[in-house]
Formats: structure tokens, C-alpha cells, sequence
């Protein structure tokens, strides 16, 4: 069964914008594919329709079998939790060290303070930020900075990991470090959906790649 | 169980940590919430001394029935027959003049005055006890009383107690007034406190909901900070109060010495006091209640 399918999906927002019109396709359970397109094409509210962060205006969003556009507010959390989330414009909080920025997700679901420490230390070592634990991530470089999203991202351990725009400030050698990381967590069997416009990066992977094209997705 | 007995405990030390960085602000809001409850938990100590007075004074009515001042022996037995002889009389006690100047002589300040009048200036009296505390009876006795020959002066003793009483039923209703309105600024105190600490903390809080925090999870700390916020208002609010209290107690202690008397305000005990900390706490409560609902509301909308 399909991890996530969008069967004639359409958002509009207020004010009359169709962000995205009749989309539809399927992603297999452990697949890795981009998202790509022109600026302004749909790629960022497509990836908000899958969290649930907005609602389709027609169609289904469907992930793990469960319609997410037809949700209880009060069962969106559980929903979230499934997912790993690279957003655009990092929200990484500043006001605690790299650590706690990464402990957020476990204290979050409730995870006992023990198991979830050493869970998050895992998860810092896996992004090579295990030495920076106590710094505030204010004083980390923009590379690092984003590494700290992706551990923050999957130290749920989750099912499927949404990245928007996830090298956009970055170097190519930052940019390259950060997909090998995807990479490798597609590896080991997280379903993995980047989107980006970077047609370069696309090419070093040979992935399905999805282009959106004011909205419609191109076959 | 323990995790989420730990997560609790975690809340609230980032609570107490938020309110100790801040503690100008903190300082404050406590005050102001302190003074607002202050005052109707004061009025409230002050009615509820003054209602134990009223207790202590006698409510059963009484009439003093004061005798013309050439009243002759004769008279006095006349007029004591027809006091006892009348319906709804249970009692009739005799106070002759000369036993009046002997109990005014015995309060304090008094004796220097008595002894310069060139004579007893006090009337014979009878203090008539009724049965019943039915007013038309007691106006009705007092209307018969004052008609009897040699009789100058009928006063009903009860009258000002009832004043009283109303007085007090009046300031009882103005507390619950007081408290309720109070309470609401309590409530909108913490409200607002509670908005702008969301609106300070809105990054944490949108992604926190985007990492699949529940309402419950957001709205913890939140609930915490309104609560203490209320219980430190209270906690100032009792010390208000308390020092109020004692203050005017060492003024009235000076007043009661000269009137030879004990009259203490009584303090607030401790149910009383366990009962105004947990009403500020649930104020404190409601408003962060009312903060944060709005503000997942609004954030659920968009």
C-alpha cells in the first residue's frame, strides 16, 4: 500500500490563488523522489498538505491510509509524529542550546528524559554535531545549522521525512552533505520526499523526481 | 505514570525559571493581583468581625421603658403590673436610678462627670425582655408601653442591631459583588499576561505544534504560569490583608483601652485563607485558560 497518495488534490487560498490544481500520485513505503519546480509552483503547499499544516480544498491527502485533509484537529499531533519535517526557514529556537533544539521532538511525544537524551545524543552524532551539544545554534555555521534540522527531523525515528528546500543557503559541499544524509536514511528504509528547485542536486541521484508547473504536476 | 509526572515537574521549573528571568514584570503582576483581591478578601475580615459583634450583642428584643422622673413608688408597682400583665413579655427587670448611676459610675472615664452633677440625673427604667422576635410586636408593645401613666420614655434596644444586621446583609452582598468583579480583573490581568508571554514564545509554539505537540502539551506551562500567578497574587493578597489587619489592631487596641474594653479584629484563619488562595488560583487558571484557548483557536484556523 502506498505510504502517501494525493488523488485529485487542489488548494486554493483565500483570495482565489490555486496553489495546486488536481494533483494526483502515489509514493511506495521506503521510496525516495524530489519535489521540483519553479518558484511559486506549489512545491512548499504540498508538502503543508501532507503535514496538515493546510487543508485541500478538494480532493484527498491520504498517508498510512488515513485521509489527512478529513482530520480531527486533535488527532493532527499524532499524525506529526510520523513525520520527520525540514522546514523552510529552519525554526530552530535560539533561546536553548543544539541539544534541547533536538530534545523538543522526544519531550514533545513524551518520551522518558533518559532514553530520550541518548536518543537525541544519536541523533547529533549521526549529523557529525554530537561535539556542539551545549553551543547555542546561534553560533553554528549555516551548514550545521541545517544539519541540526535534519537531526531534529529524525530523532523521532520517523516513517517518512518531508525536507522543503533543505540546501537553499547552503554551498555545494554543504548542499551535497545534507542529501547524502537523506540519502542514507532512505537507506535504511525511511520514505523520503525533498523538494527543491536545485536541478544539479536532482541529477546526482537517480530518483523518481516529481515537477510542478504552476500548480499541475507534469508527467 | 513517572514520565508524565516528570514532564509536569518539567513544566513547572520552566515555568518558575520564566517568571524568576523576569522579575520586575513578575513582581508586578503579583501586586496588582495581590491588591485586587486584597480588597474584597479585607472587606470580608472587616464584615465578618463586625457580624460576630452583632452576634455577640443580644438580638432577642428589648424595650426600655423609662419612668417620669417625680414617679412615686406607687407608680413604679403600677406600671410594673401592667408591663408584666401585657402579652409577649417574658421578663421585667427593675433598674432603679440609683442602680443606673452605680453601673455608669462603673465605666471607665465616667466617675469625674457623675461626681460634678449636683444630683442623680437618671430616670427609673424598666428593661422588658419580649418573647418573640416579631417587630409588629415589639412597635406594638412600644406603642401600649408608651401610653401607661408616668411612663416618659419607651426605647426599643433591639432596633439598632437590626440596623446593623441589614447593614451587614448589605456589605455581605457588596463582597460577593466586590470578589466577582475583582475576580474578573484577575482573570483579565492573567490573561493578558499569559497572551504576551504566548506572543514571546509563538516560534516555540508553532513548532512545537508542528512536531506533533497536543493542545494538553502547549497549554501546560501556560496553565502553570496562570496559576502561579494567581498564587503569588494570593500569597500578596494575604499579606495585604493580614498586615491591614494587624495594623489597625494596634490602632484600635489604643481605642479599646480607652474605652475600657477588648475589641480585636480577629484574623483570618486558615480555611479562610486556603479558601482565598484557591479562588486566586483558579482566577489565575481561567485566564490562562481563556489566553491560550483563544490563541490554539486562532492558530487552528489558519
Amino acid at each position: 500500500m502506498a505510504i502517501i497518495s494525493l488523488r485529485q488534490v487542489s488548494k486554493r487560498y483565500p483570495g482565489g490563488f490555486d496553489a495546486l490544481r488536481l494533483v494526483s500520485f502515489t509514493v511506495e513505503p521506503g521510496e525516495m523522489l524530489f519535489l521540483t519546480g519553479h518558484s511559486g509552483a506549489g512545491k512548499t503547499t504540498l508538502l503543508k498538505l501532507i503535514a496538515a499544516i493546510e487543508r485541500a480544498n478538494g480532493g484527498a491527502v491520504l498517508v498510512n491510509g488515513q485521509n489527512v485533509s478529513a482530520l480531527r484537529p486533535a488527532a493532527i499531533p499524532y499524525l506529526r509524529r510520523n513525520l520527520g519535517l525540514v522546514f523552510q526557514g529552519q525554526k530552530l529556537l535560539f533561546d536553548r542550546s543544539v541539544f534541547d533544539n533536538v530534545m523538543l521532538p522526544l519531550i514533545v511525544t513524551g518520551q522518558p528524559y533518559r532514553e530520550a537524551a541518548r536518543r537525541a545524543r544519536a541523533a547529533l552524532d549521526k549529523v557529525g554535531l554530537l561535539q556542539r551539544e551545549k553551543a547555542n545554534p546561534v553560533t553554528l555555521s549555516g551548514g550545521e545549522q541545517q544539519r541540526l534540522c535534519v537531526a531534529r527531523a529524525v530523532v523521532n525515528r520517523p516513517a517518512i521525512l518531508l525536507a522543503d528546500e533543505p540546501t537553499a543557503s547552503l554551498d555545494a559541499a554543504y548542499a551535497d552533505e545534507i542529501m547524502e544524509m537523506f540519502n542514507a536514511f532512505n537507506q535504511v528504509g525511511v520514505t523520503v520526499l525533498v523538494a527543491t528547485h536545485d536541478r544539479q542536486l536532482i541529477g546526482k541521484y537517480r530518483k523518481r523526481v516529481l515537477t510542478l508547473d504552476h500548480g499541475k504536476l507534469l508527467q | 505514570m513517572r514520565v508524565w509526572l516528570q514532564h509536569h515537574g518539567l513544566s513547572l521549573a520552566q515555568t518558575l525559571a520564566r517568571l524568576a528571568r523576569s522579575p520586575f514584570a513578575t513582581t508586578l503582576n503579583v501586586l496588582a493581583i495581590g491588591a485586587a483581591l486584597a480588597l474584597p478578601f479585607g472587606v470580608y475580615c472587616v464584615l465578618g468581625n463586625l457580624e460576630s459583634f452583632s452576634r455577640n450583642a443580644s438580638v432577642d428584643p428589648q424595650l426600655s421603658v423609662f419612668l417620669a422622673r417625680d414617679a412615686a413608688k406607687a407608680d413604679i408597682a403600677a406600671v410594673e403590673a401592667r408591663l408584666k400583665g401585657a402579652g409577649g413579655v417574658s421578663a421585667v427587670r427593675f433598674v432603679s436610678r440609683e442602680a443606673a448611676l452605680v453601673e455608669l459610675n462603673r465605666a471607665a472615664g465616667m466617675e469625674d462627670a457623675i461626681a460634678s452633677l449636683p444630683q442623680n440625673p437618671l430616670p427609673d427604667a424598666f428593661v422588658v425582655t419580649l418573647s418573640g422576635s416579631d417587630p409588629a410586636l415589639a412597635d406594638r408593645l412600644e406603642f401600649q408601653f408608651k401610653s401607661l401613666p408616668k411612663v416618659a420614655y419607651v426605647q426599643a434596644d433591639s432596633a439598632w442591631v437590626k440596623r446593623l444586621d441589614a447593614l451587614l446583609r448589605l456589605g455581605r452582598t457588596a463582597v460577593v459583588l466586590l470578589s466577582a468583579l475583582l475576580g474578573l480583573a484577575l482573570v483579565a490581568v492573567t490573561f493578558n499576561t499569559i497572551r504576551l508571554q504566548i506572543l514571546t514564545q509563538r516560534d516555540e509554539i508553532e513548532l512545537c505544534r508542528l512536531i506533533g505537540a497536543t493542545h494538553a502539551y502547549i497549554r501546560r506551562p501556560f496553565f502553570y504560569l496562570g496559576s502561579l500567578l494567581g498564587l503569588f497574587g494570593g500569597l500578596a493578597a494575604l499579606a495585604i490583608v493580614l498586615s491591614g489587619l494587624t495594623v489597625l489592631n494596634r490602632d484600635l487596641a489604643h481605642l479599646a483601652l480607652l474605652y475600657g474594653s477588648d475589641i480585636r479584629l480577629r484574623l483570618p484563619n486558615s480555611n479562610e485563607m486556603i479558601f482565598a488562595l484557591a479562588a486566586a488560583v483558579a482566577f489565575g487558571w481561567l485566564g490562562a485558560y481563556l489566553s491560550v484557548s483563544r490563541h490554539l483557536l486562532e492558530a487552528d484556523r489558519n
